[in-house]
């Protein structure tokens, strides 16, 4: 019997198993991928918003802004990297000047601190790539980006290292009421638990259709991104958002923490799982761009992705109880991944008015070390690989991770069974040449850490092989 | 008349091989371009490369070839006789795999050190 | 302790600059590979066709690099393997690791960059569909079954007809796999016709010209693709479209030169090419850093990595015995129309010859290349054939550049009759 049960462990999911975990606690998060961060929050625009957008007295305001307080103060805990570069939402007319006033003062009423207006003189010397057209901008320094995959990581590794328990590749199939709580039914075994967090995404409605009448629907909606090389990552050097107007909420250009290039998202309704990129999406997206910074070179784009949004029909993130010691943490669209902690912040005190004893406990970790080998001066490099030489063999040359990183990577908490997992932890294949290099070269290296053959390497998610046998072996037959 | 592009070298000559005048080669470059057409019509041959297992760890294949052209034919056969080797390292390139294939007096040999 | 020379990047370009710089004199050479072995991608290409130009005999890669590797004994060359170069600098120091000798900055009196290539990926040309496994380049899949011994599918189609994907498409077929087909955006074959003719036609797999992937389709792994043909702006014409049921997408969409320690360093690049900016000797922006090979532009030859490799190994040596060649007068390369791009784009006054490589932009029949210096005509060569898969090199004697009375002559393709 577990006192809380975790469905899904993407942002919302780690969060809270992070807050949760610092007590004394019997914690099982139930993750139906063989990695946590797959779904919303692996693929998005990695971005801690400032605040200023949702409406004063939504839910999405009131943890927008917390938050962002919180991101900075996990990410600097846990060795997550977070720049705080501040956004601009630009305007292109007088019409839209005044949206930027409207945004500034519900701002204020969200408590986003040191906001201003830019005039376009500030503008283009602060931006001097953004559009000769743009007439203003509000800016919010508070605003940053995140490595939105390694941050859900660092709190759900070390909600496992205070002892909760993850359960991957676990997929739920129903839920019914037992004597002392919820009996959670899955594809392998059952887990009982006093109280269950429903933080399952784009699915939220389907767990919570298992327990309760429907209240709210997911509406997912697809959105597509460009992730261009490092030769353009200086291009801006803030998140620049277009004003938002009766066409829609504009695209997005941003660095990222890598130091890449990101432009997207369009919106388009689309099935939860559906992460397919178009020609039409990506041509939209590129014309919407130009409006903001025309002269991105699209030549150096080095991948092509989509994110599905876990929109709602109400409008607003919904945190509420859907039957006794159940809890909705479901509709969390944007910003939910700037509101995350401040979620899991209010669903352990939603818990813990409804019973939940919450007892602090002794030694609990709340510290994480990423060695990033790159970002060492050439004494410290020396030194690692001097303990460990595997840190002086360069196995990802575009964005030079090395052996020992990867190893780290597979040693960490959670296992990646997967190049993508060793992708998401180490940086392994996320530069240009997208893989091609070293690809074969990680994989050999989880095989033989793992003590798995070359054949069970995934790619990605269960039944994502790369390889189909030796050669001389039958392995095309 | 039969068009043939010569894959003797990377110029990719446009031959024409006329098969009722004792197939006389024209549009060649170089005496090989004029021994292609030739046995492309009447008797195509093929250079194969493949790899063979070893028993070395850190190279798991030896690259090999055929030491001459074999019949376009056995292509395939050849490759099956590959299936089951396993050489023994130190392997030199040069070494035989397999000796005169389908008595066309060409071997398979070792193209590359495994030490 | 001072090299005379440090060549980075231990491939088919390393081996030829390295060889050549010592027989023009430098002793302290040392050849920086960042892979376990020397040889570079050679190791992988394990089909035949190289040597012809060189060595005038066919060769498979690996045997054409064991060559070169061989010739360093004796010579007193060093080689270090397992290492990564991170950092080139324009006071020519190399920043350097390797597990046993941790971070190393070394000092050379002159650098050779022979980085070689990379290939472009999914990303680069945006394909649509899924991201499932099973969509790899072609390369990467060239690694896997020639060096690991491990099939990457089973049901393949190849996007683009680079060399490298029509390769593939054999060595795949031979290993019993089914390809299905070879797309290609333009209307002529990125690869050389002898590959057309046996790795494609030899196995009957079709060639589709002018038709690319618009849809890829899978999970996980990769359940099929749609390919469409397209119009003269490359975009899809609707109702071309047809689908295969395939595991396996390989990419040969072309290769990019590999130049980040080149930028990092501030040494010019072709922002065209991405190529490294040289003069006819082959250095670079920076006097006594030279660059050779894929590094500078992607070639087709092996053949010819090499003969502009020792040309780059001489030019150090020189360099690190007489002192830099003078920049003054230098004499600029441009290209003319349909001439896609050109290589050198400078050229020292007091070079003793020069050759100039480059690319036209289309097929071209019965045809010439002309130099210029102004109106007056250097060189007037006839071509039977050009194509942009098909790298043409013309040669200036000092005679020639001694006639060149401007600063600029330009290069010309164009339809002659016949």
């Amino acid at each position: 019997m577990y006192d809380v049960a975790i469905i899904g462990c993407g942002i919302t999911g780690s969060a809270c198993a992070y807050y949760l975990s610092k007590y004394s606690l019997k914690i099982a998060i139930i993750e139906k991928y063989n990695d946590v961060c797959c779904g919303t929050t692996r693929a998005n625009s990695a971005i801690i918003h400032a605040g200023y957008d949702p409406v004063p007295g939504t839910n999405c305001a009131k943890f927008n802004v917390r938050g962002n307080e919180l991101t900075k103060e996990i990410c600097k805990k846990l060795d997550v990297l977070c720049k705080e570069i501040g956004s601009l939402v630009v305007a292109f007319s007088d019409k839209e000047k005044e949206t930027l006033n409207v945004l500034y003062d519900r701002g204020i009423k969200n408590g986003v601190p040191n906001m201003e207006i830019w005039d376009k003189d500030r503008l283009i010397k602060e931006e001097p790539n953004i559009s000769e057209n743009a007439v203003a901008a509000l800016y919010a320094p508070t605003a940053a980006i995140v490595n939105p995959w390694e941050y859900g990581l660092a709190m759900a590794e070390t909600a496992v290292r205070n002892g909760a328990q993850l359960k991957l590749n676990t997929e739920v199939t129903d839920i019914i009421k037992s004597e002392n709580g919820w009996l959670i039914k899955t594809n392998n075994g059952s887990v009982e638990a006093k109280y269950v967090i429903n933080a399952a995404g784009v699915y939220s409605d389907v767990i919570h259709n298992m327990v309760a009448e429907k209240t709210f629907e997911i509406l997912p909606s697809a959105g597509e991104y460009y992730l261009l090389d490092k030769s353009e990552g200086e291009r801006v050097k803030h998140v620049i958002f277009q004003c938002p107007n009766e066409l829609g909420k504009g695209v997005l250009v941003a660095p990222t923490v890598h130091g890449n290039l990101i432009v997207g998202p369009n919106a388009i309704k689309s099935d939860r799982d559906d992460t397919r990129t178009t020609t039409a999406s990506l041509d939209f997206i590129r014309q919407a761009a130009s409006k903001s910074v025309p002269s991105i070179q699209y030549r150096e784009n080095i991948r092509n992705f989509t994110g599905v949004r876990a929109n709602s029909d109400t409008d607003d993130f919904v945190i509420e109880f859907a039957a006794e010691n159940f809890l909705d943490l479901a509709g969390i669209k944007s910003p939910g991944l700037s509101a995350a902690p401040a979620i899991a912040e209010e669903a352990v005190k939603m818990l813990s008015e409804s019973g939940l004893e919450l007892k602090e406990k002794g030694n609990v970790i709340d510290t994480r070390k990423h060695l990033r080998f790159k970002e060492l001066s050439d004494e410290e490099k020396n030194k690692v690989i001097s303990e460990n030489p595997l840190y002086g063999r360069v196995v990802c040359r575009c964005e030079t991770i090395t052996e020992g990183e990867i190893v780290d990577a597979l040693s960490s908490p959670i296992t990646p069974v997967s190049l993508d997992g060793v992708k998401r932890r180490a940086g392994t294949g996320m530069g240009r040449c997208q893989g091609g290099f070293c690809g074969p070269k990680v994989l050999e290296i989880i095989a033989r850490k793992n003590g798995i053959t070359f054949e069970d390497v995934l790619q990605d998610g269960n039944g994502s092989y790369i390889l189909t046998g030796e050669t001389k072996n039958g392995g095309a037959k | 008349m039969i068009d043939l592009i010569c894959i003797t070298c990377p110029r990719g000559c446009h031959l024409k091989v006329d098969e009722e005048n004792g197939y006389e080669v024209t549009g060649n470059s170089c005496p090989r371009g004029k021994e292609y057409g030739y046995n492309e019509v009447t008797n195509p041959k093929r250079v194969v490369t493949s790899t063979v297992k070893t028993d070395s760890e850190d190279y798991p294949r030896c690259p090999v070839k055929t030491n001459g052209a074999i019949p376009k034919e056995k292509m395939f056969e050849a490759m099956a006789l590959l299936e089951d080797v396993v050489l023994k390292t130190p392997v030199h390139h040069g070494d035989i795999i397999i000796k005169n294939l389908f008595d066309t007096g060409i071997d398979f040999v070792a193209t590359k050190d495994v030490l | 302790m001072m090299y005379d020379l440090i060549v980075v990047g231990g491939g088919p370009a390393g081996l030829a600059a390295a060889l050549a710089a010592n027989e023009k004199g430098l002793s302290k050479i040392l050849i920086i590979e960042r892979d376990s072995q020397l040889g570079g991608i050679l190791n992988q290409c394990i089909h035949n066709g190289f040597g012809l130009h060189y060595f005038k005999e066919e060769l498979t890669g690996p045997e054409y690099a064991g060559r070169f590797i061989e010739m360093l004994e004796g010579t007193g060359i060093e080689a270090m393997t397992d290492t990564m170069v991170l950092d080139v600098t324009q006071d020519k120091k190399v920043h350097c690791i390797n597990p046993e000798k941790g971070y190393q900055v070394l000092e050379a009196k002159s650098i050779v960059l022979a980085m070689g290539c990379r290939e472009r990926t999914r990303g680069a040309i945006s394909i649509p569909g899924t991201r499932p496994a099973g969509v790899l380049t072609a390369g990467a899949a060239q690694r896997f079954v020639n060096i690991e011994g491990h099939m990457v599918g089973k049901k393949v189609v190849i996007l683009g007809s680079g060399d490298i994907g029509l390769i593939m498409a054999r060595r795949m077929t031979l290993e019993g796999a089914k390809v299905l087909a070879c797309v290609e955006v333009m209307p002529y074959s990125g690869g050389l016709q002898r590959n057309i003719v046996q790795c494609l036609n030899d196995f009957d797999i079709p060639l589709f010209l002018s038709h690319t992937i618009i849809d890829i389709r899978g999970k996980e792994r990769v359940e099929g693709v749609t390919i469409a043909e397209v119009g003269p702006d490359r975009r899809p014409i609707k109702g071309t479209e047809i689908d295969f049921d395939c595991d396996t997408v390989l990419l040969s969409v072309g290769l990019i030169p590999e130049n980040e320690l080149t930028r990092n360093a501030g040494i010019d690049i072709d922002p065209k090419t991405n190529g490294v900016v040289v003069w006819e000797n082959m250095e670079t922006s920076v006097p006594g850093i030279f660059a050779s090979g894929n590094v500078v532009h992607v070639h087709d030859l092996v053949d010819y990595v090499t003969g502009e490799s020792q040309k780059a190994g001489r030019a150090a040596a020189e360099y690190v015995k007489q002192g830099v060649r003078s920049r003054e007068h230098a004499i600029s390369v441009k290209e003319g129309k349909d001439v896609g791009f050109i290589v050198p784009l400078k050229i020292h006054r007091e070079a003793m010859d020069a050759e100039i490589f480059f690319r036209v932009r289309r097929i071209f029949e019965t045809s010439a290349i002309t130099v210029k210096d102004g109106d007056k005509v250097l060189a007037h060569l006839k071509r039977a054939h050009m194509a942009p898969g098909e790298m043409e090199r013309v040669r200036l004697s000092r005679a020639l550049l001694d006639a060149i009375d401007g600063d600029e002559i330009t290069v010309y393709a164009e339809e002659v009759e016949a």
